[in-house]
């Protein structure tokens, strides 16, 4: 199961993350999980949201340039190695992850780690054949 | 179909040494009738009999638009006036126009350049010509005309505008050939598609559309828009109105009547002479001309010429479509950078629009050339990687065709600053 994250285009400078948040703020959209990806020239901002599809809506009436895809969310153990564990599974299958990053979806709660792998469904079903728990967008609302 | 194939297809040798002949003609005719020429070629140390042929065009002066300019009315006919039979301006609308005086026999010569274009693109009498170009003092309406009468096609001469009445000649006469710029082209497709009409049911199956530049895009649209073969057709009032230069079916280059008007490229910033293949402002010298003959026209419109053959059988070289205006025209490293070649590489990159800007600065005494772009839905990506090859692609692209590197950098849409919905392309923010 995946999970639909919204990612937006940034030019890196002053202020562009801050006008976006506040747009979403605005609008009553929750951020459950933000990460940033920046070059000198431009950025990428990546977001978690309730309600991707009126998020992305609400990006394009501004002008934003954004997309909504799937990624792969897992549920780490908040105990050492549990991260390294993931890695070394989509290693050992030989998948490849762009990129990662983690968010708490709840206090006191395990993290979520947030994977982009190109190949999604091996990796969906690598991880689970290990006995690793992916979570699906309906997971994520009711934690 | 070849009209004059006795001028179009001569073997290169003996198209050099009739421009050869006639330029030496041209030459000592200006230097005896006309005294603004005589001053210019006195100045340039430029005796007459020195002058044998093509190979030494290099070393007579050019002619300015506004030196054309300043000879008005009739100060650089090289005839009486009695021999003029018709006289056309150009628009005048910086300053005074500049006279173009013909003579009957130029009147001859322009129908025949004419015939020559119109034929290139098929057309024969058995063709109705809607001839949409304005007739007046503007050489375009008067210029098809007289090609499509020498060819003994039937003319409409509807002249430009009153669009209703463009839609009931098309539509009832049974127009085949529509010749007009290529902006009314499309603004008569519309005008066609509210009527309800489609290329069907109509007849027309060929176009010449010239007087300002279009793309290739353009040309698509049009003719798919009206069922047309649409044509690029170049001329300009101070050489002798449209007929300089044609596409032939191929619409692969213009075909220059170059037995008639010898082109030549140089840099336009030093003057020199550059090999064909080499972007540059044209130049132009009338070689049959009578009534006002000009050496070494600045035309200020850049193209590069092509010496190689064409399948079509026409000897003559062939010039690019336009590129541009030397006015645009910047200098980056020492290089002429033409905002048109740069547009190319963009719009040839599937996924950017047409939004982009040139950034030109000088920090420690060295040009930097940015050209920047807006992020659009097709090339966006979540991955860095992705982007950062998006940037590096178009600025390998953009080396490939100005030979200096610039930095390409993708910015968020809507950010490039907008006139009249076009953005607004070049920033030159040197302080030189
Ligand atoms: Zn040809």
């Amino acid at each position: 199961m995946s999970v639909k994250q919204v990612s937006i285009f940034l030019e890196n400078s002053k202020g562009r993350l801050a006008e976006v948040t506040r747009i979403l703020a605005r609008e009553g959209i929750d951020l459950r999980a933000l990460s940033l990806a920046d070059t000198s020239d431009f950025g990428v901002l990546r977001i978690i949201v309730e309600d991707p599809d009126r998020c992305l809506a609400v990006l394009k009436d501004n002008d934003y340039v954004a997309r909504v895809s799937e990624v792969v969310a897992v549920e780490v153990e908040d105990r050492p190695g549990g991260m390294s564990r993931i890695l070394d599974v989509l290693d050992e299958a030989g998948l490849n992850v762009e990129y990662l990053y983690a968010f708490v979806a709840k206090a006191g709660k395990n993290a979520v780690v947030i994977c982009k792998i190109d190949e999604r469904e091996r990796a969906l079903s690598v991880l689970e054949a290990k006995g690793i728990r992916t979570i699906s967008s309906e997971d994520l609302e009711s934690t | 179909m070849i009209w004059n194939p006795d001028y179009e297809t001569l073997p290169g040798e003996d198209l050099k040494r009739l421009q050869d002949e006639r330029l030496g003609t041209l030459v000592d005719m200006l230097y005896r009738r006309v005294k603004f020429f005589r001053s210019k070629m006195d100045a340039a140390g430029v005796k007459l009999g020195e002058v044998r042929g093509i190979g030494d065009l290099a070393r007579l002066p050019f002619t300015t638009k506004d030196e054309l300019r300043s000879g008005y009315p009739f100060n650089l006919l090289a005839v009486d006036l009695r021999e003029i039979v018709e006289i056309h301006t150009s628009s005048g609308t910086t300053g005074k126009p500049v006279v173009d005086a013909y003579t009957a026999g130029d009147l001859d010569t322009w129908a025949e350049a004419m015939a020559r274009t119109l034929s290139a693109g098929g057309a024969t009498r058995h063709d109705i010509v809607q001839n949409a170009y304005g007739y007046g003092l503007f050489t375009g309406g008067l210029g098809v005309h007289y090609g499509a009468r020498r060819i003994g096609a039937t003319v409409l001469p509807i002249s430009g505008g009153n669009t209703k009445r463009q839609v009931e000649l098309l539509r009832d006469f049974g127009t085949t050939i529509l010749t007009c710029t290529p902006s009314y082209a499309l603004y008569l497709a519309e005008a066609l598609r509210e009527e309800g009409l489609s290329p069907r049911d109509m007849g027309l199956r060929a176009g010449f559309f010239g007087a300002e530049p279009w793309s290739d895009t353009m040309r698509a649209e049009i003719q798919a828009k009206l069922g047309l073969a649409a044509y690029d057709i170049y001329g300009l009032t101070e050489i002798i109105g449209p007929g300089v230069a044609f596409e032939c079916e191929r619409q692969e280059g213009l075909h220059v009547n170059e037995d008639l008007f010898y082109p030549e490229i140089v840099d336009p910033a030093t003057g020199r002479v550059l090999p064909d293949g080499q972007k540059g402002e044209l130049v132009i010298t009338t070689l049959t001309k009578q009534g006002t003959p000009i050496l070494r026209y600045r035309t200020r419109d850049i193209t590069y010429l092509d010496r190689s053959p064409c399948p079509c059988g026409r000897t003559t070289v062939r010039m690019h479509r336009l590129l541009g205006r030397t006015d645009d025209m910047l200098i980056v490293r020492g290089v002429n950078v033409f905002p048109s070649q740069i547009e190319e590489v963009i719009l040839g990159i599937e996924g950017v629009e047409p939004h982009y800007q040139i950034i030109v600065d000088r920090r420690n005494q060295l040009d930097s050339l940015e050209v920047q772009v807006e992020m659009t839905e097709a090339l966006f990506s979540d991955e860095i990687r992705d982007l950062e090859r998006t940037e590096k692609l178009i600025e390998s692209r953009l080396y490939g065709t100005l030979n200096i590197h610039s930095r390409v950098k993708l910015v968020e849409p809507k950010t490039i600053a907008r006139s009249e919905g076009k953005a607004k392309r070049i920033l030159d923010k040197r302080q030189i």
